[in-house]
């Protein structure tokens, strides 16, 4: 017989919800607010990088790769001036993040060879778009020299990358998927672990352990309704992503749908046995944060890639319930993958998710 | 069936080093009111506990209506009541929702369950307040919902942990004439205070301090084991013949109440009343008159507790 008292336990969760508007109203918030932070703060797209030019030479060749410079999407060209030795002063003041210097020889040079005397000068301090402005004007002046030097003829080898499934680089494609899978393990641990630690606190734990209730009904009639109100916030924010961001749905919504089940269940597994070990919601809270949100960050590829992390710590992303799911959504949303070749990758987060749900049942003491 | 409702023997537990209960023994009959009286801190709340199956003790046994706790935690779940010291409902659930949840948890049949919960109400005066949210209840009523609570799946034995503490006298007196109407109806009752007045209302008592059981029978039983006499001591200056009184007796020997100077004599002074009160006189410290008064309760514990301690001293 199904147990009877996992029902009306669940009917009591749900009151509590609905009774505590305030609280609803910033679970379903709180994911907006950090997918706009997430989504437009960490922009790792450099577009409309201001760049600053000297032109030298003052040829048509110069001239033609300065259209070319200023009918780019990725700069804007900010300032031109005739005085390389004004360079710093711009960079100092921040003005621009590049510069490009066209030397007095230039389209000479470029006639007599494909090196072409060409100065740019990035500004290094952040490392990271500097490289990227690099290879920027660098792809685009090996085209245009390409183009030049060989006057008409085919040349002999062209390398052209092509990024697969996100061909515009598009950052928000990468980061939002990533965020509902940070969102979903932290909402789900916190929810569960927090509502046990109150009712710990409350006393009321006590009053319902007298009765002749069993640890699997109270740990069930726990998960079921914050399963189900994680489930609204993960198809709330997908949906958000999805209309808002523009992240593509190359797959089929009802397979992400329904791993999203399987992870939220982990996730509130991963609550409830953080709730037998905790005395108080303030210490719930921070174990819950500590235990996802670091891990779900920094180990499960969401930020830095698994296969460059020394080899322990590749180890201990496997039992990252976040890893998982980050290839799962991505998976489906950007590359539209099904269950053919997600099964292994979704049955490793099952079996995470069994593993913590039969440890927290185990602990779940009936006594004080 | 059994005779006893509640038989504990040598229970014993302790929190790390501290002792909370020590080889503890007690008998409590089917249809007895028992109350369980002494400070905080005596022990009350981890021998309810114990029994309520909700802690394990380090040694000892104990039987609820012949059913072991140890062995059979759950069966004894069925048949008790249990209601903890502090309000454990939920606020945000109204009186109804309160009650129907535990009837649920309990498994208390649907017909039963509406019946149930009329009577209880009824007889709680809490049915006009079955919409109201518990939490918005006085601290009185929600003492009397906790109670039904507790009654929802009709027990034979109710364990109820300082069910009146911070609940205002009149509130007190109502609950305590619940209490008597369910013992009335053959349920069995087990009641902790920390008020010496209300073990009256008992049938039988134990006095409980630092986990051991001073004394146990009716009050009146345990007020003749009182050793000595208490004396009252009435005058024109009150505050100073306490003082006076302070310095010769031990301090929670002398209490000043209403127009005397209450003085529980448990052990005979060094030196006699009469040379006491021509001590007093001396000082320039008035007496008007000195009467003999028959023990109370707290008189007795306090006489106890003092020679519990002189005793262990003594061993010591």
């Amino acid at each position: 017989m199904i147990s009877t008292r996992i029902l009306p336990l669940m009917r009591k969760e749900f009151i509590h919800i609905r009774r505590d508007p305030r609280s609803l109203l910033i679970l379903f918030l709180m994911p907006l607010l950090m997918m706009f932070i997430f989504g437009y703060a960490i922009n790792m797209d450099l577009k409309h990088i201001r760049l600053g030019i000297c032109d030298l030479s003052r040829t048509p060749a110069s001239r033609d790769m300065i259209e070319a410079l200023k009918a780019s999407p990725y700069f804007d060209v900010v300032v031109r001036y005739d005085n390389p030795g004004r360079t710093e002063k711009l960079f100092k003041k921040r003005l621009v993040r590049a510069v490009v210097i066209f030397d007095t020889d230039f389209e000479r040079a470029l006639e007599r060879s494909a090196v072409t005397p060409l100065g740019v000068i990035a500004d290094g301090t952040d490392a990271n778009s500097a490289t990227l402005v690099q290879n920027y004007l660098e792809g685009l002046f090996m085209g245009r020299s390409l183009e030049i030097s060989s006057a008409g003829q085919e040349p002999p080898i062209r390398i052209k990358a092509r990024m697969l499934y996100n061909p515009d680089m598009e950052s928000a494609h990468f980061i939002v998927p990533g965020i509902v899978a940070l969102l979903l393990i932290m909402i789900g641990a916190l929810l569960t672990s927090v509502t046990i630690a109150r009712e710990k606190e409350a006393g009321t734990m006590e009053q319902i352990l007298v009765t002749p209730i069993r640890p699997y009904e109270v740990v069930l009639g726990k998960a079921i309704p914050y399963l189900v109100l994680g489930f609204g916030i993960a198809v709330f924010i997908m949906i958000f992503g999805h209309v808002w961001f523009e992240v593509p749905m190359r797959g089929a919504w009802s397979w992400l749908l329904l791993f999203c089940v399987v992870y939220i269940f982990t996730a509130l597994a991963i609550g409830l046995l953080i709730s037998t070990v905790v005395a108080t919601q303030q210490v719930a809270m921070m174990l819950s944060l500590v235990a996802t949100l670091l891990p779900s960050v920094m180990l499960s590829g969401f930020v830095f890639p698994i296969a460059s992390m020394p080899q322990p710590l590749q180890w201990i992303s496997k039992v990252v319930p976040a890893t998982y799911f980050l290839i799962i959504i991505r998976g489906i949303m950007l590359k539209g993958n099904g269950l053919a070749e997600l099964w292994p990758v979704v049955a490793a987060m099952s079996g995470i998710g069994v593993f913590f749900i039969a440890v927290a049942v185990k602990r779940f003491k009936l006594k004080l | 069936m059994p005779e006893s409702a509640i038989s504990v023997v040598n229970l014993q537990k302790q929190y790390g080093q501290t002792p909370a209960l020590n080889s503890v023994s007690l008998e409590i009959r089917q249809g007895e009111m028992f109350g369980l009286i002494g400070p905080d801190g005596a022990g009350k709340t981890t021998l309810m506990r114990i029994l309520s199956s909700l802690m394990d003790p380090d040694a000892g046994e104990c039987r609820l209506l012949g059913i072991s706790v140890k062995e059979h935690p759950e069966k004894v779940r069925r048949v008790i009541g249990y209601m903890p010291q502090r309000f454990s409902l939920y606020p945000d659930l109204t009186v109804g929702e309160n009650l129907r949840f535990f009837a649920d948890l309990f498994g208390v049949p649907r017909l039963d369950r509406q019946k149930r919960t009329e009577d209880l109400l009824g007889f709680a005066r809490l049915s006009p307040f079955i919409k109201r949210r518990a939490g918005r209840l006085s601290g009185g009523m929600k003492q009397k919902l906790a109670l039904c609570c507790a009654l929802i799946h009709t027990p034979r034995l109710l364990i109820l942990d300082e069910p009146t503490t911070g609940v205002d006298p009149v509130s007190r007196r109502e609950f305590w004439e619940i209490l008597k109407a369910l013992k009335d109806q053959g349920v069995t009752l087990l009641v902790s205070t920390p008020y010496m007045d209300e073990a009256q209302r008992c049938d039988r008592i134990a006095l409980i301090h630092k986990g051991n059981i001073l004394a146990e029978g009716s009050a009146l039983e345990v007020i003749a084991r009182f050793p000595g006499k208490v004396v009252a001591v009435f005058g024109p200056d009150l505050p100073g013949l306490a003082g006076w009184f302070k310095k010769k007796l031990r301090s929670e020997q002398v209490q000043i109440l209403g127009d005397r100077v209450r003085l529980n004599l448990f052990t005979q002074p060094r030196v006699s009343m009469d040379e006491l009160c021509a001590g007093a006189e001396d000082a320039g410290i008035a007496i008007d008159a000195v009467d003999e008064v028959g023990p109370g309760l707290e008189d007795t514990f306090i006489a106890l507790v003092a020679g519990k301690e002189e005793a262990h001293g003594a061993i010591g």
